[in-house]
């Protein structure tokens, strides 16, 4: 069975330990700004909403990248970057309607969640579950709906 | 059911897959104009600063992937369509009847009709060949002059500039990339390529190229009068549609094939997809040859979905967008980033650190967006542009801070279930 992440923005406490976390895993150093998974904060209603990939079934990223460095993870359905293939043209940071591939300065590629494959650091780290890891039997729309009223939770706007 | 497509860039490939998809049976035939396996002009920057091997801009790496999925590559140019008999002829007078033809045949890049435009020593950036060419005439010190400040001109700048060439870039418009920046945005990519030791001359036309008695080298010679020694003169002045092989085909062309919601031509059984292709904009609802990788790949997609399995998937139209890395400074620009009448645009501006942020709404949706220096969640503005969110109160938000777009997303384009599949 494939899981997904789960984000519940009602329980996130805007700690960051996601963050520093998914940096230190992923890149090597703690620095939230590298960080895969990031948590915004309306401060209006002190709210904080941790935002990363989906795996959407659409992919974006990976039709719209012109050399095939954005491929299908079989196991855990997540949309991984091939470091090595990966010519830096940032095209797939637009095509990406979420905004969760970015581009990363200092390596001269694109980065997104991969799942840290199959074994999420994020959700390790998070004290208060507001992160979990699972069983997606939704479909990616469902998911994006499910998502979408989550979110809606936590803007309270 | 035979399937010809003509031109094996990423529409072509993309529209051959996805045939296959949607008709596990049908005979599929992709002709292949170059003689190397179908690849990605958009890497070929990164192929001429020595990042990646010739092979890095393949589009697909696995030597097998077309012949595992039973699409036949095939070398060759068309030269002539009958869409009565339904036959197309190569260059040396092969024909391939075909059920259903795609066009995919993309762009040439062209010159301007300038005196001694052809000389030798006069290149353009558009094929892999032209890379292999340039990379073999230049060496550091080299005079390179790039004419034509636009996308391509800016993205092979970095590959130029990194051989160590001494460069001089020529544009006649007011400022670089006048087809994705406003005037604030465009001179401080200026002035970052200036700072970078690239000389710059915007607002400046060059007016012939003359052959150097006595060697091989060039003068670039300008409408103000103007003489510039070049060893290497790059022309990167602009783009046409592949098109001319369909003369007295009655397949109707205007910039680019014109094509209905279908991605069919004006010839039944006859589609279009990619840089040759006139599709629709999202954003003007208006028909227009947008030639940029994405629109290329989803119209290929499309073209298939409608070939296979009849014309059921109208086409919503594509936002015409890019991202441009300059020398090292990024910028990109989605749909209508010059803004529309009677519309409200925010801005943010930090010039000396080269950050610029430019939002355009109507009412309050965001139907607009430039940005320089930003790397970060930029998808977002493609995906408020295209699923037109309404974002309330958010828009206020942003006419003060416009770089709170990420949390103006979260907030309106997810809260409305918004539907991106394609």
């Amino acid at each position: 069975m494939q899981k997904s992440l789960h984000i519940d923005p009602g329980k996130c406490t805007g700690c960051l330990q996601c963050e520093s976390a998914c940096s230190l895993v992923n890149e090597g150093m703690v620095n939230p700004s590298k960080s895969r998974i990031k948590v915004f904060t309306f401060h209006d209603e002190g709210r904080f909403v941790p935002y990363t990939c989906t795996q959407c079934d659409e992919a974006w990223c990976m039709q719209a990248c012109p050399v095939d460095a954005i491929v299908l993870n079989p196991v855990n359905g997540s949309k991984d970057v091939l470091s090595d293939v990966c010519v830096g043209c940032k095209v797939c940071t637009i095509a990406c309607p979420f905004g969760t591939i970015n581009y990363n300065t200092s390596t001269g590629k694109v980065v997104k969640c991969d799942l840290c494959g199959g074994d999420p650091e994020c959700v390790e780290a998070c004290p208060t579950q507001a992160i979990t890891y699972v069983d997606a039997n939704a479909t990616g729309l469902d998911k994006m709906r499910a998502w979408a009223a989550k979110t809606d939770n936590a803007a309270g706007a | 059911m035979h399937y010809v497509i003509i031109g094996a860039g990423p529409a072509g490939v993309n529209a051959a897959e996805h045939l296959r998809k949607y008709d596990p049976s049908g005979q599929i035939t992709m002709l292949v104009a170059e003689d190397v396996p179908p690849y990605s002009r958009m890497a070929l920057p990164y192929y001429l600063v020595g990042n990646i091997a010739a092979e890095g801009t393949y589009l697909r790496k696995n030597e097998n992937h077309f012949e595992s999925l039973g699409i036949t590559l095939k070398q060759g140019r068309a030269s002539s369509v009958d869409t009565q008999s339904k036959r197309i002829t190569l260059l040396g007078g092969e024909t391939i009847d075909y059920d259903k033809l795609l066009v995919a045949s993309g762009a040439t890049a062209t010159r301007p009709p300038i005196p001694g435009i052809d000389s030798k020593g006069v290149h353009n950036c558009w094929s892999l060949r032209d890379a292999h060419k340039i990379v073999a005439d230049t060496e550091p010190g080299s005079k390179v002059i790039l004419m034509g400040a636009g996308f391509i001109g800016c993205i092979i700048l970095e590959a130029l500039a990194s051989r160590g060439v001494d460069l001089t870039v020529i544009e006649m418009e007011n400022r670089m990339v006048s087809r994705m920046t406003n005037e604030v945005m465009g001179t401080m990519i200026k002035d970052w390529c200036v700072a970078k030791g690239i000389n710059v001359l915007t607002s400046t036309k060059v007016s012939e190229i003359a052959e150097a008695s006595g060697d091989d080298s060039l003068r670039v010679i300008t409408e103000g009068g103007e003489t510039l020694p070049a060893d290497v003169v790059i022309c990167a002045t602009g783009v046409r549609s592949n098109t001319a092989f369909l003369d007295g085909s009655g397949i109707q062309v205007d910039m680019g094939i014109v094509v209905d919601d279908f991605m069919q031509t004006s010839a039944s059984d006859v589609y279009a997809a990619g840089d040759v292709a006139q599709g629709r904009d999202l954003s003007t609802g208006e028909y227009y040859v947008q030639a940029i990788q994405p629109t290329a790949v989803e119209h290929g997609k499309l073209a298939a979905q409608n070939m296979a399995h009849g014309h059921k998937t109208p086409h919503p139209g594509n936002v015409n967008m890019n991202v441009l890395d300059t020398v090292g400074l990024i910028s990109t620009s989605f749909g209508m980033w010059m803004g529309v009448e009677g519309g409200e645009e925010a801005e943010m501006s930090d010039i000396e650190n080269f950050k610029y942020l430019n939002l355009q709404f109507k009412d309050d949706v965001l139907v607009g967006a430039s940005s320089l220096g930003m790397t970060q969640h930029v998808g977002v503005m493609r995906g408020l542009i295209q699923t037109g969110a309404h974002l309330g109160e958010w828009k206020d938000k942003l006419l003060k801070e416009p770089n709170r777009i990420s949390e103006a997303y979260l907030a309106s384009a997810q809260r409305q279930h918004v539907n991106l599949g394609a």
